[in-house]
């Protein structure tokens, strides 16, 4: 192996990557967001999607849901790293489960015409978006999905007149009755 | 007046913060005033509790208070102002975060009105400092003082240790609020760290532990970070079990440079033998150690044929660099107690002579010998020579960095934990000479002596000032090499030996500095006159810079090369040519 004279060892890694959405359940507290964000900039892991919202207010809980990839060995470093968060309470991998739903909603603007205009809507009714406003010569779509299907849906608008695309990110949740 | 003014509970900021660090004991604290701590130094100033050391710089009092906290096992406490202040402290906060120092430092903040607004002397402090810290807080309301007080000592000194951050604006510090004692609801619920191991985990590892033929201990900070108890249960467990122990550079005296299973220390600047048992051992039992890459080398050649048990309170640490096969999650001292009565109950002491025998020949090469010298000084003798002469005494070590600080790893046997303060993850320069002076307030009737370079120790130089005005008689030793040895060592192996600003030009004279602090200067370039001058400094009773001029250009041996395993080390032998060595396309890790 040939490597440059340095103080640090330069090993190439060929574990593949994969992607995996973290449910994390945080106490709602001033600079908690800029902590698990700056911890994913400061050791270099990969942010693909990030929603943070309180969702028991009078506990001050706030739950964020990331998705991210890496390499196993990586995953399970940044799990571990959130959980030594002080204001974390809980990190559910919710790829490893199994067992999660997880859902996007987008809002996409097309503009357009003609033949292309009715093709939107058309496209629209099977995607099962729904029209939220609308001019002559506009549609602002809503969908709701995974991400998989908005990223299809977008897709297709594109040669159809598309503006501007707004997405939420990905929230997720387990299937069954037990709470995470 | 109103009823409340007799109530003992109502008090301003400032004063909580001082009542805060008395009621958990704290003793000593290291600062350095400005206008955003004022109200805190005026209560400072009225009470006798509490002594408060006054640097001269803030990196001065972070490095300090780390060596207060790693010789006694306290929280080590430090105050300083916003601003500049807040960011002369974030060296001292990263070096305590690496290695696991638990640091409470309070910081003064603009007022809380200024906040945002480009005030005199602000700096967005938590901001700055999240990184390096173990959690930090802005605390906008007097009443939350005391609760967030309470809780960053438990944050700092619980689970994995670490430094924390309070930072409290000027108006939060005069207003007048309820103060309370510690209590348990202090505590975030979020943070719960684990002490107790598992036991089916403990079962597992005895049962691999019993079985091997070839084992090795390899035990770390984290062994120091529990607690004495930690270091006497794991020199029960190599006694009963009679297996090699090694240990990184932030382990040493957890088990006695001088007991018999000692291999010495590991790593990038460990023994041949201890690097050599890594690599070839069938069993390898962690205790508080982190794999770190100056340990591992190589990850995937990293002992290849070995199973591996991980003892570490903090998940992050496991399978972090290396994989391991059986992971204990929590503290030390818990789980080796844990280990020693399952073992003990039914486990015999397995047969390891041949493994020994093994081990013999690794240690027959004597991978730290080195060439003796009547004219110069070597550096290896200076410490030698040091360790001789200090034996037996109550003494404490700290060490800058560089090549010294190697050479004191390896030369200096330390018999006890808590006796070794030494910047091992961050690595930085200008830590031993504050973190002396932290030591010998703690310990002020002990020998305490720094280890130095002649570049290391000119990056905190002026708190020989602290020492001074506060009779703390520390003992700088400086082996004085003109150079910035450990970049030289690297120029020569890895850049053509092109001395790129590694040299140190217009040293001062070190004699004359120390007599301009007030304190006692030596200096020695003679073999001959080594002895007498080393026991005339420990005999001074004043700070006392002492200039030992060494050999120039010594290399720091073994060595493990990168793109190389632990069974490819260069011994000092093989290192007549060490860069024709280095030529063939080998580098340095
Ligand atoms: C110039 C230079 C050269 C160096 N060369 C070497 C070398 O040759 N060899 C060497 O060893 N080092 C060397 N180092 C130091 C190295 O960089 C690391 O700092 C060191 O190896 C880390 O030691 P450690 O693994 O014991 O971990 P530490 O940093 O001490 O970490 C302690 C570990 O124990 C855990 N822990 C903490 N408390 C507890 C507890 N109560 N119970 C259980 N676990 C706990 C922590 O979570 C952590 O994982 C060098 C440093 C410098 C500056
Ligand atoms: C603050 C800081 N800056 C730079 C370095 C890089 N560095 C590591 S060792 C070293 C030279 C140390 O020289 P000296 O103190 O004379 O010790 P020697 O190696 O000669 O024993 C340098 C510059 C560092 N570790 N810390």
């Amino acid at each position: 192996m040939n490597q440059p004279a340095s103080a640090y060892f330069i090993e190439d890694r060929h574990d593949p990557n994969e992607t995996h959405t973290l449910a994390v359940l945080v106490q709602n507290e001033p600079g908690v967001l800029a902590r698990v964000i700056g911890l994913f900039s400061g050791r270099g892991y990969n942010i693909e999607s990030l929603t943070v919202s309180e969702t028991e207010s009078q506990k001050h809980l706030s739950r964020i849901t990331i998705v991210t990839t890496g390499t196993p060995m990586v995953i399970e470093q940044i799990k571990h790293q959130l959980d030594r968060m002080i204001p974390v309470y809980r990190v559910v991998d919710m790829t490893l489960s199994g067992r999660a739903i997880e859902r996007e909603l987008a809002m996409v603007k097309v503009r357009g015409t003609g033949e292309p205009r009715v093709e939107a809507l058309r496209l629209a009714d099977a995607f099962r978006a729904r029209v939220i406003d609308a001019t002559t010569e506009s549609f602002v779509f809503e969908i709701t999905g995974n991400s998989g299907k908005i990223n299809q849906f977008i897709d297709l608008m594109r040669p159809l007149g598309l503006v501007e695309v707004s997405r939420t990110g990905v929230a997720a949740i387990g299937r069954g009755p037990e709470g995470m | 007046m109103s009823d409340k003014s007799h109530d003992p509970n109502q008090m301003t900021g400032a004063a909580m913060i001082v009542r805060a660090l008395i009621d958990h004991g704290v003793q000593h604290i290291f600062g350095y005033p400005g206008g955003a701590v004022l109200p805190i130094y005026d209560e400072i100033f009225q009470q006798t509790e509490m002594q408060h050391i006054l640097v001269r710089h803030e990196q001065g009092a972070g490095h300090a208070a780390e060596g207060y906290a790693r010789s006694t096992g306290k929280p080590g406490v430090v105050l300083v102002t916003s601003g500049p202040g807040a960011t002369n402290m974030v060296t001292p906060l990263a070096d305590a975060l690496m290695d696991s120092i638990p640091l409470v430092c309070i910081t003064g903040q603009v007022p809380t009105h200024l906040i945002g607004n480009d005030a005199f002397q602000e700096c967005d402090t938590v901001g700055i400092t999240r990184p390096c810290t173990k959690h930090n807080w802005l605390v906008r309301n007097v009443n939350d003082l005391a609760k967030v007080l309470h809780e960053a000592f438990y944050v700092a000194t619980s689970g994995r240790p670490g430094p924390v951050v309070v930072d409290v604006p000027k108006d939060v510090q005069f207003a007048t609020g309820t103060y309370h004692p510690p209590r348990k609801s202090d505590v975030h619920v979020s943070y719960a760290p684990r002490v107790k191991g598992d036991a089916m985990q403990i079962r597992k590892a005895v049962a691999l532990l019993a079985s091997a033929k070839r084992p090795i201990i390899y035990s770390g900070g984290g062994v120091v970070n529990s607690g004495p108890e930690a270091s006497k249960l794991l020199r029960e467990l190599v006694e009963i079990t009679g297996f090699p122990i090694t240990s990184t550079l932030m382990g040493l005296g957890a088990y006695p440079a001088s007991g018999k299973n000692w291999l010495g220390m590991l790593g990038m600047h460990g023994t041949y033998e201890a690097n050599m048992a890594m690599h070839d051992c069938d069993v390898m039992l962690c205790v508080g150690a982190r794999f770190d890459d100056r340990i591992t080398g190589r990850t995937d050649a990293f002992s290849p044929g070995s199973k591996k048990i991980h003892i570490d309170i903090d998940p992050s640490s496991i399978n972090k660099n290396i994989r391991v096969d059986i992971p204990i999650i929590g503290d030390c001292g818990d789980v080796l107690g844990d280990i020693l009565q399952v073992f003990k109950a039914e486990a015999k002491k397995p047969d390891i002579k041949g493994w020994w025998s093994e081990i013999a020949t690794w240690r027959a090469r004597k991978s730290l010998a080195y060439k003796p010298n009547r004219d110069v000084i070597m550096p290896q003798y200076a410490i030698q020579r040091l360790f001789e002469l200090t034996r037996g005494r109550d003494t404490y070590i700290t060490t800058e960095v560089g090549q010294h600080q190697m050479w004191a790893a390896q030369f200096y046997g330390f018999e006890e934990p808590h006796r070794w303060m030494t910047s091992g993850g961050l690595g930085t320069m200008g830590y031993g000479l504050p973190a002396a002076i932290g030591v010998q307030v703690a310990h002020p009737d002990s020998l305490v002596i720094d280890i130095g370079g002649d570049a290391s120790v000119q990056m905190t130089m002026q708190e020989m000032s602290t020492a001074v005005q506060f009779d703390l008689p520390v003992k700088i030793f400086i082996l004085n090499n003109s150079y910035m040895g450990m970049v030289r060592q690297w120029q020569q192996l890895l850049h053509g030996n092109r001395l790129s600003h590694s040299y140190s030009e217009a040293l001062p004279d070190f004699v004359k500095l120390a007599e301009a602090y007030g304190g006692v200067g030596l200096q020695v370039s003679k073999p001959a006159d080594l002895d007498g001058a080393i026991l005339e400094m420990i005999s001074v009773k004043k700070p006392v810079l002492f200039d030992c001029r060494v050999a120039a250009l010594e290399n720091c041996f073994p060595m493990i090369p990168s793109g190389k395993a632990h069974n490819e080390m260069i011994l000092p032998t093989e290192a007549a040519d060490p860069a024709a060595f280095f030529a063939s396309g080998k580098a340095l890790v």
